[in-house]
């Protein structure tokens, strides 16, 4: 695809002060710079991110025993749902750079087959966005503060408790110096026990430093949020490619300009993936 | 109706069935590229995840992490979003000033949270 868009541009393309900088439509560009100052915003808050990270060295929550479940299973499967997660959006942007592509044959067929398919696409990471919050909101047996000032946790043995009572019944408790309580012991330090921290909100949360949840919360929000729109405009551009809007105009340069937008969303996931994931 | 706002396309971005479908081949192969680099990265995460190697291994695969992620993003930029196509100085204006901020601030902000968390190990 090298040089097709580096020529010298025809004079209709010129904007209003008969030059064409950088041989760009205006509309482009400007996608650009928003481009630009959009990912200043992420990178701002990805080094926020790394700071708190660097700060509580050691304490930090390891992504892999955090984030292990899968929709419709109990394994342990470490990573994957995200891993589904990238997979999807990548797809979704691969169907989008085909959109323009179709567009560039003037193919409106091709463009509506694809542009649809990214939207679907968008719709599908959304939607596992959301599962993906609600089990981090919830979270699994979590810790208890018991009357003696301890924190203590709960060894469920790879068991899944559907509710707190069969919980505080069956799994173990640790406290936080490795001593492991069971029968009348446990049941002895439970009934001291004056708070039991779960999944995660703004306040608290069972995994590691406040900060961790914050940052999840506000990283993967916005990011969503982003997709969110994303989408929306995908969607809007689609009804306008099928009404024939850019018939007339003979090129099909929106579906080019909402795609650098999808493609960065596709961009901020990669390096979110990387810092709030693997790292 | 004329509309006199809407500024034209460039004719040389519209390309025929020939040198779509090397665009096309070029697409399928950075997608594989793009997600062979995942799976890789999860597979590592999964089999040799922190806490469960040494420090020295895990210094090694946070930087490939790194290194790898910014050759993902390398083709989103350049191949996907068509930057590489553009002209050197456009591709410049976007990316040079990025690269001059975002450095300084990952710099000063782990010099900083580094020496913060110096700070609280030894005095409290």
């Amino acid at each position: 695809m090298a040089g097709h868009a580096s020529k010298q541009i025809d004079k209709a393309t010129l904007w209003g002060g008969k030059m064409s900088p950088f041989s760009m439509s205006y509309g482009k560009l400007m996608m650009w710079f928003f481009l630009v100052s959009d990912a200043l915003t992420f990178g701002g808050l990805l080094v926020a991110y790394g700071y708190a990270r660097h700060k509580y060295t050691g304490e930090w929550p390891i992504a892999e025993e955090v984030f292990h479940s899968f929709p419709g299973t109990d394994a342990y499967l470490p990573l994957a749902y995200v891993a589904l997660m990238t997979f999807l959006l990548i797809v979704s942007s691969v169907t989008m750079v085909l959109a323009v592509e179709a567009g560039h044959r003037l193919d409106k067929k091709g463009v509506i087959k694809w542009l649809a398919a990214t939207v679907i696409g968008g719709f599908f990471f959304l939607g596992s966005q959301a599962w993906e919050w609600n089990h981090f909101i919830h979270g699994e047996a979590g810790y208890v503060m018991l009357a003696n000032g301890e924190k203590a946790t709960f060894e469920t043995h790879g068991h899944h408790y559907h509710d707190n009572a069969e919980l505080y019944e069956g799994a173990d408790l640790v406290l936080g110096d490795g001593t492991v309580l069971t029968g009348a012991k446990k049941e002895e330090a439970l009934s001291t026990m004056y708070k039991h921290v779960q999944g995660a909100n703004l306040k608290e949360n069972e995994y590691g430093p406040q900060l961790y949840a914050n940052f999840f919360f506000f990283i993967t929000g916005f990011h969503g949020f982003h997709v969110f729109s994303g989408v929306v405009i995908n969607l809007l551009v689609l009804i306008n490619v099928m009404r024939g809007v850019y018939d007339s105009r003979g090129h099909f340069e929106m579906v080019e300009k909402v795609g650098l937008y999808w493609h960065f969303v596709d961009l901020v996931w990669v390096f979110v993936f990387t810092f709030f994931y693997l790292l | 109706m004329d509309r006199d706002d809407i500024i034209e396309y460039a004719p040389d971005q519209i390309h025929g069935e020939e040198a779509g479908r090397k665009i096309r081949k070029n697409i399928v192969k950075v997608t594989l590229i793009l997600s062979v680099i995942t799976a890789v990265e999860v597979l590592v995460g999964v089999y040799f995840g922190r806490g469960t190697v040494s420090d020295t291994t895990w210094f090694i695969i946070k930087w490939s992490y790194i290194l790898l992620t910014l050759v993902k993003a390398g083709y989103i930029v350049l191949s996907f979003m068509h930057l590489g196509d553009e002209r050197k100085s456009a591709r410049m204006v976007i990316l040079v000033p990025y690269f001059l901020f975002m450095g300084y601030l990952i710099f000063i902000a782990l010099t900083e949270s580094s020496y913060i968390h110096d700070m609280l190990t030894r005095y409290f």
